[in-house]
This record gives C-alpha cells, sequence and structure tokens, in this order.
C-alpha cells in the first residue's frame, strides 16, 4: 500500500486554546481510514486542518506534495469534502448541487457545462441512488436525501483524496450502509478516504484503520481489533464495553455495558 | 424543473430592452414615433448619410431623451447586478446596496464632494462614501455577533440613517434656492436631466466592474453552501469577496452619482430573475442585468410622464414597487431572518 496522505505536527489554536494539538499520521491510499473519538476531540477541526480551511501548523502532503504550496484550485481537481451540515438558501435542483462539484474543472470562459461534465454528475448521482431526485430543488429534499447529494457533488470531484465529516449523519440503516460501501469501493479504485465517525461499530465493520482522537491528540491508530480495546473505549470515553466478533466477517463488535 | 436555455433567454431579453429603449424614447412631451428614433440613432453613429429628422427633433431624440433612457437602462442593470452579486457573497436573500446603507454612504460622499465645489469629482466621491459605508455595515454586523440577513439590514439601515442625516446637514447648511431642490429630487434617486458625458461614464463603470464580476459567476455558485463549501471547490474566498465587493461598491458609488439613491431595484430584480433562471450565477447575473435595464427603462418612463409636466424622482416609483416584494421576500424567507 503506498502512502497517500501524510500529516505531520499538525496543530490547530482557536481562541488560544489547542483544538488539535500535534497530530502525526499516515493515511495509506487505497483504503477508508476511520477518525473517531468523543465529542470536541477534534475530528472536525483536523479535517479541515488537513484541507487548509483554518490556520494550522505543521504540514500535509498528499502523495508526496506539500498541499499548502499548491493554489486552492488545483488542490480542489484532485480533494474534496464532505461537511457535517450543508445547507442553502440557493434555488438549486439537486443535480445542479452535484454539478458544483465540476467547478474546479470549469475555465472562466466556459458558458456552460461539458458533456464529461454532465456524465459525471449524473454517474455521480446514480452511485448514491439518487438518480429519480435529480430535478428535485435541493430545499425540498430530507436531510438523509441531501447527504447524499452532497456525497455525490464530492465523488463529482473525482478526488483522490476524500476527506467526510460524520457522513452517516442523518442516514437511516440501509443509506448508512450503502454510503460506507460506496467509499470503501471509491478506496479500493485507488482514493485515499478519510472520515470522521460517532458509531464506532460502523467504523468497525467498514474501516480498514482507525485513527483515534482524545483532547486533540492521537491515542491510537491501526485496525480496528487493535484499536477497539475496552481499555481504551474506558480511557477514551469513559464506557465499559464487551468486544465481541461478528460471526461473518470476524470484525469487533462493540457490546455496551450499561451503568449501574 | 425544465429551465429555458441561457441563450434563448439573453436574446429575448435583448430584443425586450432594445425595443424598451426606442420605445421609451417616444414617450414624451413632443409627438415622436420609433421610426425617427430609429433614423436618428442611424445617423449620429454614422449608418445613414442624411438625416431626415428635422434639426429641433434630433435634439429632442438625440440630446434630450436618448442619453437619459440609456443611462436607465445602464443604472438598472449595474444596480441588479449589484443585488445579485451581494446577495451570493453574503447569502443574505435581502441584500441591495440601498438596504446595505452603500447608496446613502454614496449620496453622503457625491453631497460632500459637491458643497465643496468639486462637481466633476462627485462621481470618486460617491465610491468613497459607497465603500466607507459598505465597510461600515460590514463591520456593525461582525460586532452584532456575526452575518445574518436581519442583523446585515439592522447594520445597514443605522449606517443608512446615519448617512442621510449627515447628508441632509450638509444641503441644510450649505444649499439654497434652485440647488436644493434639485439636490433633494437627485437625492430620491432621478434620471433628469441626465446628458451624454454622463451616460457615457455610468456605462463606462458597467462595463469596466460589471464584466469581470459576470465571469465570476461560477465562483459565486460555488458559494450555494458556504465559504467552508466554496474553499474546498477551490474559489479563494478572501480575495475573491475583497474583488467583488470592491467591484460592486465602485459601480453602486458611479450609479448613484449620476441618478441618486435608486432602491430596491437592485433586490427585487434578482429574485425575480432566480424564478426563471434558478440560482446559476452564469445565467442570473446576466439575465438580472438586462431585466434590471429594461425594468429602470420604463420606471423611469413612467416617472417623467405619469405626471406630465411635472415630474417625478424614480426613486419614489421603484420604492412604491421595490417595498411589497421586499416585505413579501422577508415572508418567504422568516424562517432564516
Amino acid at each position: 500500500m503506498s502512502v497517500g496522505l501524510e500529516v505531520s505536527g499538525v496543530a490547530v489554536q482557536l481562541g488560544g486554546r489547542a483544538i488539535v494539538d500535534g497530530i502525526d499520521m499516515v493515511v495509506p491510499a487505497g483504503s477508508v481510514t476511520g477518525l473517531i473519538g468523543p465529542n470536541g476531540a477534534g475530528k472536525s477541526t483536523l479535517l479541515r486542518a488537513i484541507l487548509g480551511l483554518v490556520p494550522a501548523m505543521g504540514s500535509v502532503s498528499f502523495c508526496g506534495t506539500d498541499l499548502a504550496t499548491l493554489p486552492r484550485r488545483a488542490r480542489a481537481q484532485f480533494t474534496a469534502f464532505v461537511e457535517q451540515n450543508s445547507e442553502t438558501d440557493a434555488r438549486l435542483t439537486a443535480r445542479e448541487a452535484v454539478m458544483l462539484g465540476r467547478i474546479p474543472f470549469q475555465s472562466v470562459w466556459q458558458a456552460s457545462p461539458s458533456a464529461d461534465d454532465l456524465s459525471l454528475a449524473e454517474a455521480a448521482l446514480a452511485a448514491v441512488e439518487m438518480t429519480a431526485f435529480a430535478d428535485r430543488l435541493y430545499q425540498t429534499l430530507s436531510g438523509g436525501e441531501q447527504q447524499r447529494i452532497q456525497i455525490a457533488r464530492a465523488l463529482a470531484q473525482q478526488p483522490r483524496l476524500l476527506l467526510l465529516d460524520e457522513p452517516t449523519n442523518h442516514l437511516d440503516v440501509h443509506a448508512q450502509l450503502a454510503t460506507l460501501d460506496l467509499l470503501r469501493r471509491h478506496a479500493q479504485a485507488g482514493a485515499t478516504v478519510l472520515l470522521a465517525l460517532h458509531d464506532l461499530n460502523l467504523a468497525a465493520s467498514f474501516c480498514d484503520s482507525l485513527v483515534v482522537l482524545h483532547g486533540g491528540r492521537p491515542v491510537a491508530a491501526g485496525p480496528p481489533e487493535l484499536v477497539l480495546t475496552p481499555a481504551l473505549l474506558r480511557q477514551v470515553y469513559g464506557v465499559d464495553a464487551t468486544i465481541l466478533r461478528h460471526p461473518g466477517t470476524g470484525r469487533p463488535l462493540i457490546a455496551y455495558d450499561l451503568p449501574g | 424543473m425544465n429551465r429555458p436555455t441561457l441563450a434563448v433567454l439573453v436574446l429575448s431579453l435583448l430584443a425586450l430592452l432594445l425595443a424598451s429603449l426606442v420605445l421609451a424614447v417616444t414617450f414624451g412631451p413632443a409627438d415622436i414615433g420609433p421610426l425617427e428614433v430609429w433614423q436618428t440613432i442611424g445617423w449620429h453613429l454614422g449608418l445613414v448619410a442624411e438625416n431626415p429628422v428635422s434639426r429641433l427633433r434630433d435634439a429632442i431624440i438625440w440630446d434630450l431623451r436618448l442619453p437619459r433612457v440609456l443611462a436607465a437602462a445602464v443604472v438598472g442593470a449595474g444596480l441588479a447586478l449589484c443585488g445579485a452579486v451581494m446577495q451570493a457573497l453574503t447569502r443574505n436573500p435581502l441584500a441591495d446596496p440601498y438596504l446595505l446603507g452603500l447608496s446613502s454612504g454614496a449620496s453622503l460622499g457625491a453631497v460632500a464632494f459637491l458643497l465643496a465645489g468639486a462637481a466633476l469629482l462627485m462621481p470618486l466621491g460617491a465610491f468613497i462614501g459607497a465603500a466607507a459605508a459598505m465597510g461600515l455595515t460590514l463591520l456593525v454586523t461582525q460586532l452584532l455577533g456575526g452575518a445574518t440577513p436581519t442583523r446585515a439590514i439592522l447594520a445597514g439601515i443605522s449606517i443608512s440613517a446615519l448617512a442621510a442625516a449627515a447628508t441632509s446637514f450638509l444641503i441644510f447648511w450649505s444649499a439654497t434656492g434652485d440647488s436644493y431642490r434639485e439636490i433633494l429630487s437627485w437625492l430620491m434617486g432621478s434620471l433628469s436631466g441626465v446628458v451624454w458625458p454622463e451616460a457615457l461614464l455610468v456605462l463606462a463603470a458597467l462595463v469596466l466592474a460589471g464584466l469581470p464580476v459576470l465571469l465570476s459567476g461560477r465562483s459565486l455558485d460555488a458559494f450555494a453552501f458556504g465559504d467552508t463549501a466554496a474553499a474546498t471547490l477551490g474559489v479563494d474566498v478572501g480575495r475573491l469577496r475583497w474583488w467583488l465587493l470592491g467591484g460592486t461598491a465602485l459601480l453602486t458609488g458611479i450609479l448613484v452619482s449620476i441618478g441618486g439613491a435608486i432602491g430596491f431595484v437592485g433586490l427585487i430584480v434578482p429574485h425575480v430573475a432566480r424564478l426563471v433562471t434558478g440560482s446559476r450565477h452564469r445565467a442570473l447575473l446576466p439575465v438580472a442585468m438586462l431585466l434590471g435595464a429594461s425594468f429602470m427603462v420604463w420606471t423611469d418612463t413612467a416617472a417623467r410622464s405619469l405626471f406630465e409636466p411635472r415630474e417625478l424622482p424614480v426613486g419614489i416609483i421603484t420604492a412604491l414597487l421595490g417595498a411589497p416584494i421586499f416585505l413579501g421576500v422577508l415572508l418567504r424567507y422568516r424562517r432564516i431572518t
């Protein structure tokens, strides 16, 4: 596996407080890496720092290129980001929202989208099973449907580095599994996928490796079966849990022990 | 949703604008037909060798009415463009050069330069005033706790009131007799007495500041889901915002220095255009400009011919039409304000 994303010494301070504190990590290309940790652990901030969306110290490189040296537009041609919440007052159809993902590839003088743009947008809509909703106004979609459109928008950017902040939020079980499976296939095609996740069982069953953040620092990293231990869950989340094995896949399955 | 293609829309709106320009020139106390308008324009542009229209009627068409009608179209197009851009940049459906205080700031700057005896530099004064008012409005919005449409409007209203008071003070203190009445009418928004150099000045401003803004349409689309989303789509958010806000301040300043503070055009025209084009700025911006141009030509024609021989400041008409639509937009977006 080749090295995709390399993060070294990344730190972010907001209002004099260190939100993310000296993070070193390597995210291999062709795999899905899950970023887990309790609320306020710095997951969202780390994702933003990697994309240069917040002022940060340290360095971030992708396939050997320091991202900070690239112009925004050049970066947007191989990276994409799905935010936790994406709202708009604009009167956009779902298809038009997906087409936004082609902006980094369109020239200033181009009056309308190219045939390539259109077919990539259609493919992205189909990938998230939203073709039937393409002509609906974005605001009329449910939260889960909007989330899938955002993922389709990111896919339309054909990202080799895809970052997502809680992409399974608002999604029902079917859509959660379908989305994570889609991301896994995108990774298998060679992309580097890094996503923040709340649901530890989803993280355990879909991610090739996990990075655990706690108080802005990484406290564990590696394959799920090594990372997810009762001791770690106790330390990071303050919960007691029994780790089982999925009878089919052998992946860790977390059964929480209720307090009292 | 099926939307007409941009080319069809732009061509039909261009045809509408051209017809409006010619028809508007025929309105007025002297009875002039559309054919005479064409003949006069053709002769002045050197397209026909002889002018069949009499000297007097030629003067009425070419010197009196045409610059004014043309200026109206340019002012309408410019205000609509500024409004559409400000609405996208601030993600505020209520943004408009008038409501955010730019127009009042521009008026203050223009009046200050005028009364100081630098009438020729009025457009510069208006630009300084517009930029200062925009800066103050954005600053107050930040002080109120960050940009929401309501806060921006409240900030705009307070800056507007301040600039208007200062303007009134200046006028009350220094202006007398005829100039007093003239300035007042201009303040309310009036294209009365526009001559060729003024019409060409606003046209130049629209081309110089408007064309780059038109080309930024796709970058404005990237703002649909906010600054972060725009940045991840490759837009240099900070730089683009400064360029576009600077461009709109410049354009607003020059438009106000010629036409006064004409309100609501920048607010309502983009909303109407959006019903046809949706929010894609590559289509919205040109459509809003063309629509704004025709709209302004007709409201200005109404302003000078409804109560002939008395003339109404056109700002009164746009406000009469615009304020109810403003309320409608307010009600429609009440959940986000």
